[in-house]
């Protein structure tokens, strides 16, 4: 099963190297890992997307939390959150058939953020069922190049309900 | 005012301003071994390289530093292990940049896996060649991360009394293991003001766990309602120093005590509830009692494969209670029924607590019994013989020289597992090998590390022909020195341990085991300035041992012994504990 990872890191040099490092020698899969800073400008975020059944996700999560620059660790799956990913998509767009996709762009409430002679770049933002239903809808006019952010993720509410933050045992 | 006075006012004023910046801006070489002073560093291990010179020229001004130079970095790196394995302190050691951070890197990854609290120091290129495959550059905090707790580039010399003071932070408190600090050449002589920060800053890192009082009850209740307890001890026991709280869990319980090979010594071997070592080469008693036991309280161990055998047979009746520092081991490896994270001392006085509370009244007769039974049918044992030398027979006469007190380091191989089968241990940090990473070579490095912390004791390197050569270069440092470490080669002319797995699982097809081609030990011992005896009676056994042990001057004592002897009992790679060869 995916686990969706919320941990919060020191900006150390080298942590992301630690965290994928940790990740590829210990054999566990990352899903996706996407990261970025927080109000705290010493602190980032990271989103982790882990497959695995329980006892993988407990070693994933005590291995990461032994890691120096781990502060906090939660495990956010079993909570109510909220979570989007980004896609940038570069479709054929010949000018005879760009109604089609815009029309398309508009159902799913993505943007077009570019044009050229023949192609399009478009913009979305979504759960990832949402990010896989936009690509497939623009795949048969031919996809030239799809850049995929990773999930971020966030619980609702003031503080993560029941997320097991991995404060040990 | 007079002009002149003037003038020498300015004068003295301006030496006290000059002197002023020399005493408050040092050097980042002058930082790092202040830092060190503080950090209580008496003796360093290390060899020097162009990018560490600085640092050496100010080790030639400090008093308070003895700095042991190896003959190579990889003996300095095990000579640190082994002093902190001795002393509890941390070890540290010092090598170059490029080729003399790399000849670190067995010596780190065999502290990380054994836990020992390690801080080795890297000359680095300066931080403009960085990242330019420079002269002697190699990415050595890139190598080290998955074997180090924790390992830091100096790029600002205003960070590096506070990094200093972090790794020795991180490498001792917690689960112990080895951090590395790079410091580029620049940074080495570049000045800023010597603060040692008191505070330490590391939000991530909070090793120090509350004992969770309701799992010390379950515990409790478990030991209370157990028929076949056994009590398994690993080398965080040591670490802990928590022996005397074993000992008390042990007599307050009757439970009978096995060990892994990091626990050695933990226990006293002559204990009547002392089963000696579990797992690949333990004790047939100690594999059958832990294969029976309906209770397992593993103490400061990792569940190591070496240990547990084929996973899903290990102790398969058994509830298993599982104590260590670090959060991760529990459950990593076997299902701890009550896991609880802590420091094994605090734990276990908790644990004694509850316990006497509760009136521990166990009833283990019949279990004591049947441990007998085993003891008596399956007792440690090889044949005896009058004409050759049996290397097991060297242990134990080693073990009558020294009364058992001596301090004991390992190669590894077959040697080193009939040192834990044979040698009779009585005290903690007195036996000393490469646990988890099996590393030959490791012993005789680390024997000087034993040494320099124990300048009296009796040292004996127990070893096979192949390791030994592995870092023999270190006898010059043990001669120059005047170490008298005594090292006894169990020489069988084989990579014994391989050829033994050769022999039982590949048709005896001894591929490149046989050691044809061994130097003269004796000779050896003399070239570098030690006494070498060639031992090759069984009668001569005990006398070149008594004269080796009781001389100021390092022996190398090359018994020649039975080539065709094999370690038993064993547990086949893979099997369960119960399906013991040659028991
Ligand atoms: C650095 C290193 N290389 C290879 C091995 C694999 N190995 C394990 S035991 C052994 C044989 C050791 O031979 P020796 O030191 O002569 O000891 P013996 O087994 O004969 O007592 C070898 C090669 C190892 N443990 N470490």
């Amino acid at each position: 099963m995916k686990h969706t990872l919320a941990v919060l890191v020191e900006n150390r040099p080298g942590v992301l190297t630690r965290i994928a490092g940790l990740f590829a020698r210990r054999g566990y899969n990352i899903d996706s890992l996407a990261v970025g800073r927080t109000d705290n400008p010493l602190i980032s975020r990271m989103t982790i997307v882990v497959d695995g059944d329980d006892r993988v996700i407990e070693q994933v999560s005590k291995q990461l939390y032994k890691l120096i620059d781990v502060i906090k660790l939660t495990d956010i799956t079993n909570d109510e959150y909220v979570d989007r990913e980004m896609i940038l998509i570069k479709v054929n767009a010949d000018p005879a058939i760009r109604g089609e996709i815009m029309q398309i762009v508009e159902i799913f409430r993505a943007r077009i953020v570019d044009i050229g002679r023949n192609s399009l770049i478009i913009e979305a933002t979504g759960d990832e069922g949402k990010i896989n239903a936009i690509e497939s809808a623009l795949r048969p006019f031919g996809i030239r190049e799809v850049v995929r952010t990773g999930k971020i993720a966030m619980s609702r509410g003031p503080k993560h309900k029941n997320g097991k933050s991995q404060e040990l045992l | 005012m007079s002009s002149a006075v003037l003038e020498e006012l300015q004068v003295r004023s301006r030496d006290d301003v000059n002197k002023a910046i020399k005493e408050e801006h040092l050097t980042g070489a002058q930082i790092l071994l202040k830092a060190l002073e503080k950090e209580g560093v008496e003796v360093i291990f290390g060899y020097p390289g162009g990018a560490n010179i600085p640092i050496y020229d100010e080790l030639y001004r400090t008093k308070n530093i003895t700095h042991i130079l190896t003959r190579h970095e990889q003996g300095a790196v095990h000579a640190a292990d082994g002093y902190a394995r001795a002393t509890g302190k941390p070890g540290v050691c010092l090598a170059t940049s490029g080729p003399g951070a790399t000849n670190l890197v067995t010596g780190i990854a065999n502290a990380y896996m054994d836990s020992i609290p390690l801080v080795a120091i890297t000359g680095q290129v300066a931080l403009g060649l960085l990242g330019r495959d420079s002269f002697q550059e190699a990415d050595i905090t890139g190598i080290t991360t998955p074997i180090t707790k924790y390992s830091y580039l100096v790029k600002d010399v205003r960070d590096l009394a506070r990094i200093v003071h972090e790794a020795f932070h991180l490498a001792t408190t917690g689960r112990p293991g080895p951090v590395l600090i790079d410091l580029p050449k620049d940074i080495t002589v570049q000045k800023a003001e010597f603060k040692y920060p008191p505070e330490l800053d590391l939000p991530g890192y909070k090793p120090r766990t509350m004992i969770n009082a309701a799992q010390i009850g379950k515990a409790a209740q478990a030991i209370l309602e157990a028929k076949r307890p056994v009590i398994f001890a690993g080398g965080g026991v040591i670490n802990a120093g928590a022996s005397k709280e074993l000992l008390a869990l042990a007599t307050l319980t009757g439970a009978p005590v096995t060990y892994s090979l990091m626990g050695k010594g933990a226990f006293p071997d002559a204990h009547p509830q002392c089963l000696g070592m579990v797992g690949m080469h333990g004790t047939a008693y100690a594999n059958y009692a832990v294969w029976e036991s309906d209770l397992l309280i593993g103490l400061g161990v990792r569940f190591d494969d070496r240990v547990t055998g084929k996973l899903s047979t290990f102790a398969s009746q058994a509830k298993v209670i599982h104590i260590d520092i670090d959060p991760a081991e529990l459950g990593k490896n076997v299902v701890a029924h009550v896991p609880i994270a802590g420091d094994v001392k605090e734990a276990l006085s908790e644990l004694l607590k509850v316990l006497k509370a509760k009136g521990c009244n166990l009833d283990l007769a019949s279990w004591r019994q049947k441990i007998d039974n085993w003891k008596r049918e399956y007792p440690l044992r090889y044949e005896k013989s009058g004409n050759v030398i049996k290397p097991q027979y060297v242990i134990e006469q080693i073990n009558e020289v020294t009364k058992g007190e001596a301090y004991i380091v390992t190669e590894v191989g077959q040697h080193q597992m009939w040192a834990a089968q044979y040698y009779q241990s009585s005290k903690p940090r007195t036996f000393f090998t490469s646990g988890g990473l099996g590393t030959m070579g490791f012993g005789l490095p680390a024997a000087m590390g034993v040494q320099m912390a124990h300048p009296e004791a009796v040292v004996f390197n127990i070893a096979g022909d192949g390791s030994i050569q592995m870092n023999s270069q270190e006898f010059a440092t043990i001669v120059h020195n005047k170490l008298p470490i005594n090292v006894a080669i169990l020489n069988n002319h084989y990579l014994g341990m391989v050829r033994q797995w050769q022999e039982l699982f590949f048709g005896k097809r001894y591929s490149h085991t046989d050691m044809t081609g061994q130097p003269d030990f004796v000779k050896l011992a003399e070239a570098y300035g030690a006494v070498g005896l060639r031992v090759e009676k069984p009668e001569d056994v005990r006398p070149a041992l008594e004269e080796a042990a009781a001389s100021p001057r390092a022996y190398i004592l090359d018994f020649v012994v039975d080539e065709s002897e094999n370690v038993f009992p064993m547990v086949p790679a893979g099997a369960s504990l119960n399906e013991m060869l040659g028991r």
